[in-house]
């Protein structure tokens, strides 16, 4: 029996016209659990898309995210389930060298038999809990590795060529209730130091050498915090979503206030993005279906879209940029069901993908005016 | 004419010339009429006037000027018959005896008039000589009398001027002798304490003494005189210094130095001065009373003291000033001014103070009374001492407490509308407490809405006092323009229905967020009554102080549908608000449910869990509480026994239709096409969607939000086979019940196959139960 499962994470690789999406995602029978990854290649230039299938034989996958160094390795949360619980692990695996983004070799019938991820090492033991989230230091060697275990926060060193996990340093949340880390993100400023988690509503910052609590922002949403994402460009800008339908900006020096909030969407967000070139372009994905991109110029780093010297723009060009004013770009309707994961592909700034419940992805770009309004 | 016919009438006889009398009346006057006539350039007109008439130099024309009686009678012989000269004779007989007997007539009538008229005039002649001659005697009597008067009065002349003289001479000695006993009686007076008496006769003498200086006797008189004169001015000044007496006598001091020539300029200093001593004192008084000890009498009190004490020596004091000092020109008047500025400045203050001490009060009668004293007081010396502008400054002060009073008005209108949110908060806590029924939602809002309208209503009242007639300062343009206008309607009443709207947004904003600090309840009923003032409490509000203040300024108002559209906008926020608050509970309530359940492990369902039924029966409660105040609105067209239908539509048909084909190896891309094909036909559910005012909207609006949860929560868990059943047989419970609250009951169905669909998704095991066994569990619990 095969079922089709929830979707987990999207990351977009390094290449050129490449993309890695991972979908996920299906199980066979009741003990022995595997996820698929897809990996799927988007040539961008012929609008050919290659999918392979990947055997993820561990279990179903939660959350993935790929080694910033190494493109054939990615990390995965997953659950087990053993004794008739459920359990989410985290591991570090290696793809097979031929389907590494890139190697065009791949097969063309899609019936070939599966491959199978090479893994590399676990995350530790689950002593510390359900793993929710694991984050790559953004900027390293693809050494180090975070781990978000229902309240504890692991930093791990990958060593000898990542085979091996070794639990550098730890810290955890303690409070009353029960207090579980639901996502996390690395932040890429300050020599990536500090890293944002969220836990129900409020979103933390530590910082990674002392593993200790930079700030807080108790009850950032009104309810759950879905995701994160740093500002590439803004040091201490943050975006965070969650179930009360907003998208929330913050400043990490200022916490009692947001700079800004949306309210776009009818239901929870799951996903924010921000574009990794041009920080204005922000992507968010939520259950009500929809993909909203927005141009948040007046907290992105370059308020006035860019400065205007040119001398070849007429002057009622120069005056219609004068104000800069945040706006939904476009909302994309094409989903059918709850919209769980966005992303940006790293490749091309122009290029985005969005993941629903019903399996179906969609890449979609930035509109062609406002890409030669940024640019031009 | 008549005389003249009687003239002639002796002289030809009738015989004569029978026709000549008859033809010649009328001959003279024909003649004379045809000269006038030809004079006139009318001859032409009496030729067309009488074409058929005769020529007139026709000598046959018996009328005629030049009428020849043979050729007359020659023509008539010739040319007529015999019977027609008859005819003629006949008549012409007749009209000369006609003619006859009238002239007779005429004659005797006149003839007697004749002689009386010239016996009169016989009469008068005598009478006339007669009087000649007495007038003549008259003449030469009155000659005598002249003659004889000019003899008497030379004689007397002599004797006249001798008189004149010696009545001179009387007079002078008289005064001399009143110079002479001056310095005694100016002595006696001073003694007496006369100084009237003794500066009138000092006046009276001076210019005198003055003029004959050079003889040395009356120069010894002006120098005791002076010395005494010295003496009065000084006990004059004494007594004006003691300043002991009233205004009056020191006003009457003041002027007796003044006309004994003492400078002005220091005695109006002087004057000021002892005037200033006394309004000070009554300054002082004033002060005392406002004192920090609470018991000050009440402001309509004070402010009658001040007006009678301070205003009414004021006013003395000016009036006997101006009286004294008003010819030594504008300088004077200057300083009188300035005077009057300073302590009146030194009064506003205090009664500033006064009235800020009645800030506090909530009685308005009296402080408008009490305004109404004070600027009535000061409106006489206003009238007075314009110059010094204090009617202005009163009118101001009146301005302002006025505007301080609405702000208070405004404040307390909030504070109570504050204090009514507070009860209804205490009383929707207490039923829980006491576990019995409170007020009902319906008559907690009746209770707030009266009391908040009576509020208004005495708001209103109690500042309408300061425009009413009797009050003197309600006719100045304040009053009766921007007062009404941005006062009143606008601050005040415009105002606080503003901040009545944010107050109850405020309930969305913050408190919201961190979950139910604002009982739901609170919520719907603040809606509620936003929207009655939305359609009714808003423009009944406005009228009443439209007509109650006629507000005549032309200043912008801001218009009735404005306040109605944010009142609109308010309650919409809020009963959306409450969805969202309402759908947070429930969903609260599912996610832990299903977040906390061990849905690998779960053993066959034999019931609907017990959070099912607490989900139905809280939105059965809310169904209630929005029933109370909401109306029902509108559904989707039901068949007439929905729940039948629904069931078998959902358990079987549908039911399988998703589920079959998970039985085979190849069903989930089969699964995955049915489900998008079937989202392709259906609407999208928008789940935070803005609601509308009626009950089945606000239920539609938190179910849906509570079944996305649940469907979210779903998607996030593994489930073991009996986990998928459970679910199934929660949903389909669910089912039974909510239908009857949403709008669209499809709605209902989609979200909870979709959460079945999701389960079964999330289950390595989907065995589904059987519908027959699902309904008979439901049906049992």
């Amino acid at each position: 029996m095969f079922n089709f499962i929830f979707s987990s994470d999207l990351t977009v690789d390094k290449r050129v016209n490449v993309d890695i999406i991972s979908i996920p995602l299906k199980i066979i029978q009741k003990s022995m659990v595997i996820a698929h990854i897809h990996v799927i290649d988007f040539d961008d230039e012929n609008n050919i898309i290659n999918k392979n299938v990947l055997l993820h034989q561990a279990g179903e996958i939660w959350h993935i995210s790929a080694s910033p160094a190494d493109k054939g390795v990615l990390a995965t949360c997953y659950n087990k389930t053993a004794d008739g619980k459920v359990v989410t692990c985290a591991a570090v695996w290696r793809m097979p060298a031929e389907l590494e983004p890139g190697g065009h070799e791949s097969p063309e019938d899609a019936a070939s038999p599966a491959h199978a991820l090479e893994l590399l090492c676990h995350l530790g033991p689950a002593a510390h809990g359900s793993t929710a989230c694991v984050a790559w230091e953004p900027a390293g060697d693809g050494k180090r590795v975070i781990s978000l275990a229902d309240n504890h926060i692991l930093l791990w060193d990958l060593q000898e060529s990542s085979s091996q996990a070794v639990l550098a340093s730890s810290a955890s949340l303690e409070g009353k209730g029960q207090l579980k880390f639901t996502t996390g993100r690395w932040s890429p400023h300050h020599n990536c130091t500090q890293v944002a988690t969220a836990n129900d509503t409020a979103v933390r910052g530590w910082d990674t050498r002392t593993m200790s609590q930079i700030y807080c922002i108790e009850s950032a949403h009104g309810q759950l915090v879905r995701d994160l994402d740093f500002n590439p460009n803004k040091q201490y800008y943050l975006a965070s979503c969650g179930d009360d339908c907003r998208v929330k900006f913050w400043d990490t020096r200022n916490v009692t206030e947001p700079v800004k909030t949306l309210e776009e969407h009818s239901h929870w967000v799951w996903g924010v993005r921000y574009n990794h070139s041009h920080d204005q372009l922000v992507l968010t994905g939520s259950s009500d279906s929809r993909v909203i991109l927005s141009n948040m110029v007046s907290i992105s780093s370059e308020p006035f879209g860019h400065l205007v010297d040119d001398d070849d723009l007429s002057e009622q060009e120069e005056r219609s940029q004068e104000p800069p004013q945040d706006s939904v770009i476009a909302t994309y309707e094409e989903h059918e069901d709850s919209v769980y994961a966005v992303d940006w592909s790293s490749a091309d700034p122009w290029l985005f993908a969005s993941l629903s419940y019903d399996g179906r992805l969609v890449i979609n770009r930035v509109p062609r005016a406002l890409k030669y309004h940024i640019l031009l | 004419m008549a005389a003249a016919a009687a003239g002639r009438g002796p002289g030809c006889g009738p015989g004569d010339s029978p026709e000549g009398p008859e033809a010649e009346a009328p001959e003279r006057r024909r003649k004379a009429h045809g000269m006038l006539k030809l004079y006139y350039g009318l001859s032409e007109v009496e030729a067309a006037g009488r074409p058929a008439g005769p020529d007139p130099l026709d000598p046959t024309d018996l009328n005629g000027a030049h009428f020849d009686p043979e050729v007359y009678l020659d023509k008539l012989r010739r040319e007529c018959p015999l019977a027609q000269l008859m005819d003629s004779e006949t008549d012409m007989v007749r009209q000369i005896r006609a003619l006859d007997s009238d002239m007779q007539t005429l004659v005797y009538e006149n003839y007697n008039k004749f002689i009386s008229a010239t016996d009169t005039i016989r009469k008068m002649k005598n009478d006339f000589r007669k009087m000649e001659d007495e007038m003549d005697r008259l003449a030469t009597n009155m000659a005598v009398i002249t003659d004889f008067s000019a003899r008497i009065s030379a004689t007397l002349q002599d004797r006249h001027e001798r008189i004149t003289k010696l009545a001179g001479v009387h007079a002078l000695l008289r005064k001399l002798q009143f110079l002479f006993e001056l310095p005694s009686r100016l002595t006696k007076c001073v003694e007496l304490g006369a100084y009237g008496q003794a500066v009138r006769y000092q006046g009276r003498a001076r210019a005198v003494l003055q003029q004959y200086q050079h003889l040395p006797s009356f120069r010894a008189i002006q120098d005791d005189c002076q010395v005494i004169t010295a003496r009065l001015a000084q006990q004059l000044r004494q007594r004006f210094r003691e300043g002991g007496s009233g205004a009056p006598e020191q006003a009457e001091c003041v002027e007796l130095l003044l006309a004994l020539g003492e400078p002005a300029e220091e005695l109006c200093e002087e004057f000021l001065a002892h005037g200033r001593a006394r309004l000070e004192e009554e300054l002082r008084s004033l002060e005392a009373e406002l004192g920090p000890s609470p018991p000050a009498p009440d402001v309509l009190e004070f402010t009658d003291r001040g007006g009678s004490g301070f205003v009414g020596g004021l006013c003395q004091v000016a009036a006997a000033y101006q009286e004294l000092f008003a010819a030594q020109g504008p300088a004077s008047a200057e300083k009188l001014a300035a005077f009057a500025r300073e302590l009146g400045s030194r009064y506003f203050a205090l009664v500033e103070r006064r009235l800020a001490q009645e800030q506090g009060g909530s009685d308005n009668s009296l402080l408008v009374r009490a305004l109404d004293r004070f600027h009535r007081r000061l409106r006489a010396p206003g009238a007075l001492l314009a110059a010094a502008g204090l009617a202005e400054a009163a009118t101001e002060i009146v301005e302002r407490v006025a505007r301080e009073r609405l702000g208070q008005h405004l404040q307390g209108l909030q504070s109570a509308f504050l204090g009514c949110l507070t009860d209804v908060r205490q009383a929707l806590a207490a039923p829980r407490v006491a576990g019995k029924e409170g007020p009902g939602l319906a008559e907690l809002l009746a209770n707030v809405a009266s009391s908040t309208l009576s509020h208004i209503k005495a708001s209103l009242a109690s500042v309408h006092l300061f425009t009413a007639k009797e009050v003197s300062f309600s006719n100045k343009p304040y009053f009766r323009g921007e007062f009404c206008s941005q006062g009143v309607r606008e601050s005040l009443i415009v105002g606080f229905i503003r901040s009545m709207c944010q107050t109850a947004q405020n309930f969305c904003e913050s408190p919201g967020e961190k979950g139910g600090a604002t009982p739901p309840a609170l919520l719907l009923l603040l809606s509620r009554l936003c929207l009655d003032y939305e359609t009714a409490t808003i423009s009944y509000i406005l009228t009443l102080t439209d007509e109650q203040f006629l507000v005549q300024d032309q200043s912008p108002l801001t218009p009735v549908s404005t306040l109605c559209a944010e009142a609109r906008e308010t309650a919409r926020r809020l009963l959306t608000h409450y969805v969202k608050l309402q759908g947070l509970v429930i969903s609260q309530m599912l996610r832990k449910s299903v977040e906390t359940r061990d849905w690998l492990g779960t053993l066959e369902p034999r019931n609907v869990r017990a959070v099912m039924k607490r989900v139905v029966e809280d939105t059965t409660a809310i169904d209630v509480q929005v029933g109370l105040l909401y109306e029902e609105g509108v559904r989707k067209a039901q068949s007439s026994d929905s729940s039948k239908r629904t069931f078998s539509v959902y358990s079987s048909s549908r039911q399988q239709g998703r589920y079959a084909p998970s039985y085979t190896p190849s069903a989930p891309m089969d699964t995955n096409l049915l489900s998008n094909i079937q989202k392709l036909f259906s609407e999208r559910i928008d789940v935070f969607s803005p609601v509308e005012f009626n009950k089945v909207s606000v239920l539609t609006g938190i179910i849906k939000i509570s079944l996305k949860t649940l469907l979210e929560c779903v998607r996030l868990r593994t489930f073991g086979r009996f986990g998928l059943q459970q679910v199934q047989v929660d949903c389909h419970f669910l089912q039974l019940y909510l239908w009857r609250f949403v709008a669209d009951e499809e709605l209902v169905h989609l979200l909870l196959d979709e959460v079945v669909a999701s389960a079964a998704l999330r289950c390595p095991d989907p065995v589904p139960m059987e519908p027959s066994v699902v309904e008979v569990i439901c049906e049992r619990g």
